[in-house]
């Protein structure tokens, strides 16, 4: 198994287009995706040619979603349409869409979740800013690159992409049911309780990898969580130590506000509920191998 | 970005929120002359973007023109945790009755917004909420419904404030919530909010932060940057694009792809640096996942020209492109930047193609790079460079 997708997902590109979607549409049907559409209401009923894949493009989620029987959607559109497209997903009543736009006004983020909370939380939202989910072997909606690592008995759940990859790579030798991004902004859909409920559910995981960084409480509350809930073996690793107060660090919702969000304060918190936090990303690869092995 | 609290005002003005007539002036005699148009007595306020103006001797009382440029003289050019004063807002003295707190915000936690309010306004908010958290209300905000009158009648109960003033409290509410929407803001904090002796309400203080991921939607923003505050190594990186933030008291410079990557990088580096005299990272410089010749030229360039890096630690992780793409960007770089490369590089390299990557950075051969296998190693000997460097 794997958590939020697997090898039967049917997944459409909002935005396939376009050339980001372009690009990492060729890389998805390359990991295995099962790619069965495009969005693009101006560029309805016609096909594009993805590394020799005839994909069709359709005029909107919900009549993709109907010709296909697609349940995922990868949205590459630029920030500007972000949230029509995740509204139009969430309408079209599509069982996960995954956002990887980065620069959404936080607005709109708060407007899209306000919308799909409205409508029952029927779509599971990932991101946005985030680089997607992959169950390697399986399936990619996303950008995570699939060559890094192989299926296998971790599961991850990570704010950052490019440590997404590192702690993936680092512990190839493993493999991973899913790992999942789910984005460096302040209002994301998919949060690490989330994804450490499925992971704990999930007979095919034997242990989680949790990455957070500095901002909010999301790795305060995850701790609470794998405390009362999860009896897997969890590891930790919190990025941003040295990061001063009040400084963006790239990420929008990467920041120290006063004394809170500290990076100091979220290990404490996960050691606190039995999660051992690694120094440095090959540490906490180190701490994972020797509880799988 | 935050606002002063001149700009927050004029922004609160334009949406209709009741504030004092001021002006903001550059030098002591610009004071006096405002002052004197003003008329009566004025308070001068040091135009800083920290809190704790008051307690570090920022705002001050004048009662006529000439003692208005002397309290000026005295605010201008005054060290504020680090803020040095280029400008005070000189503003009406106004009668208060009663202060208030408000703000709107965003509630990560709850993937909303949240009202705040409380009738003890004044006091920095942080001590009121640890001290009296049951006299400060939270009232969460939907995104779509947002606050109508009647919302802001429940908020403006629910922080206690006088039945006299709820009316017209409730009028700036609904005001400061069109701010917030209109302007694409993630905090519009007013403290304090006053009643005056008529139970008139104003908007004594005000203190905004802009979200820039909604600047394309906002062109009168760009104007609202004060250049002359910026960091001139943030703002060099800014005019090229990059993702940069430049670091107190660090020695080694830091280069690498993804947000996340990049801070873990200024972790391992300060905690190498423990064996190295304590050698901490200078700078975050995140060049995204593309890592192009032309990015990382650009970068190198910047944390180069920062006169505090003795050594600089490129970390790629090479996944959506691969290592031989960043080997050949980083050789490309060296090129374009010729002589003005001078500190030693320290490079790590690792994921998609690496061999070939890392045998393309030695075949180069170039006398300032290293390159290390693990990312807690680069560190070390970034460290280890910076420190002998400054020996």
């Amino acid at each position: 198994m794997s958590i939020f997708l697997n090898e039967n997902s049917k997944v459409i590109v909002q935005g396939l287009t376009g050339s980001e979607g372009m690009k990492h549409g060729r890389k998805m049907l390359a990991a295995g995706t099962q790619l069965v559409g495009g969005v693009n209401a101006r560029k309805a009923g016609t096909q594009v040619d993805v590394d020799g894949t005839s994909v069709n493009v359709y005029g909107g989620v919900e009549e993709a979603m109907k010709e296909t029987g697609a349940d995922v959607s990868v949205i590459f559109v630029p920030p500007k349409f972000a949230k029509d497209a995740v509204v139009e997903a969430v309408d079209a009543g599509i069982g996960l869409a995954v956002v990887i736009t980065e620069g959404i006004p936080v607005h709109d983020s708060a407007w899209f979740w306000a919308h799909a909370t409205a409508n029952g939380n029927r779509t599971r939202i990932i991101g946005p800013n985030c680089p997607g989910i992959i169950s390697p072997g399986k399936s990619l909606a996303g950008i995570i690159p699939a060559n890094i690592s192989g299926p296998g008995k971790m599961g991850l759940v990570s704010k950052s992409g490019t440590l997404t990859y590192q702690m993936m790579y680092e512990l190839r030798d493993i493999g991973f049911s899913t790992g999942i991004g789910i984005g460096g902004d302040p209002i994301i859909g998919t949060t690490h309780i989330d994804a450490l409920e499925a992971f704990q559910n999930d007979p095919e995981t034997e242990a989680i990898v949790m990455i957070g960084e500095i901002g909010g409480d999301a790795e305060e509350r995850a701790a609470d969580y794998i405390k009362a809930n999860v009896t897997k073996p969890v590891v930790g690793y919190v990025a941003g130590f040295t990061a001063p107060e009040g400084k963006t660090m790239g990420h929008a919702g990467a920041i120290v506000s006063g004394s809170a969000g500290t990076a100091q304060a979220k290990k404490e918190a996960l050691e606190a509920a039995g999660v051992k936090v690694g120094k440095t990303p090959t540490e906490t690869a180190d701490l994972a191998r020797s509880l799988v092995s | 970005m935050d606002l002063y609290e001149y700009q927050a005002k004029d922004l609160f003005a334009a949406h209709g929120v009741p504030v004092l007539p001021g002006r903001t002036v550059d030098t002591a005699s610009d004071a006096e002359a405002a002052a004197g148009e003003i008329g009566g007595a004025v308070v001068v306020k040091a135009q800083v973007k920290t809190g704790g103006r008051g307690k570090a001797g920022g705002v001050k009382l004048a009662k006529d023109p000439a003692e208005a440029k002397e309290k000026a003289q005295a605010i201008l050019g005054l060290d504020i945790k680090g803020h040095v004063v280029h400008r005070v807002l000189v503003t009406e003295a106004s009668d208060i009755a009663e202060e208030y707190y408000f703000s709107f915000l965003l509630d990560r936690s709850n993937r909303t917004f949240l009202a705040m309010c409380s009738a003890e306004g004044g006091m920095e908010i942080e001590e009121l909420a640890v001290e009296r958290p049951e006299a400060l209300a939270r009232v969460p905000i939907d995104a779509i419904t947002g606050v109508d009158k009647a919302k802001a009648q429940e908020i403006v109960s629910k922080g206690n404030l006088p039945a006299e003033v709820a009316d017209e409290a409730a009028d700036v509410i609904v005001k400061l919530w069109d701010t917030f929407v209109a302007e694409d803001a993630t905090l519009v904090e007013v403290n304090p909010l006053v009643r005056d002796p008529q139970d008139r309400v104003v908007a004594l203080d005000g203190k905004v932060t802009l979200d820039e991921n909604a600047d394309f939607r906002h062109e009168a923003h760009g104007a609202l940057v004060d250049e002359r505050t910026e960091n001139p190594l943030e703002a060099k990186a800014k005019a090229k694009g990059l993702n940069y933030v430049k670091l107190d008291d660090g020695q080694v410079g830091i280069i690498g792809n993804g947000a996340g990557l990049v801070m873990s990088t200024l972790d391992v580096v300060a905690y190498a640096g423990e064996q190295y005299g304590g050698m901490k990272p200078a700078n975050f410089l995140d060049i995204g996942g593309g890592a192009s010749a032309e990015v990382m030229a650009a970068g190198l360039d910047v944390i180069l020209g920062d006169d505090d890096v003795r050594s600089v630690f490129v970390n790629v992780f090479g996944g959506i492109t691969a290592c031989d793409a960043v080997a050949n960007g980083i050789v490309e770089a060296l090129k374009i930047l010729g002589d003005d490369a001078t500190k030693p590089l320290v490079v790590r390299l690792d994921g998609n193609n690496v061999d070939e990557g890392r045998r393309i950075l030695s075949e180069a051969n170039h006398p300032l790079v290293t390159v290390v296998g693990t990312m807690d190693d680069a560190a070390a000997k970034a460290a280890e460079l910076a420190a002998k460097a400054g020996a």
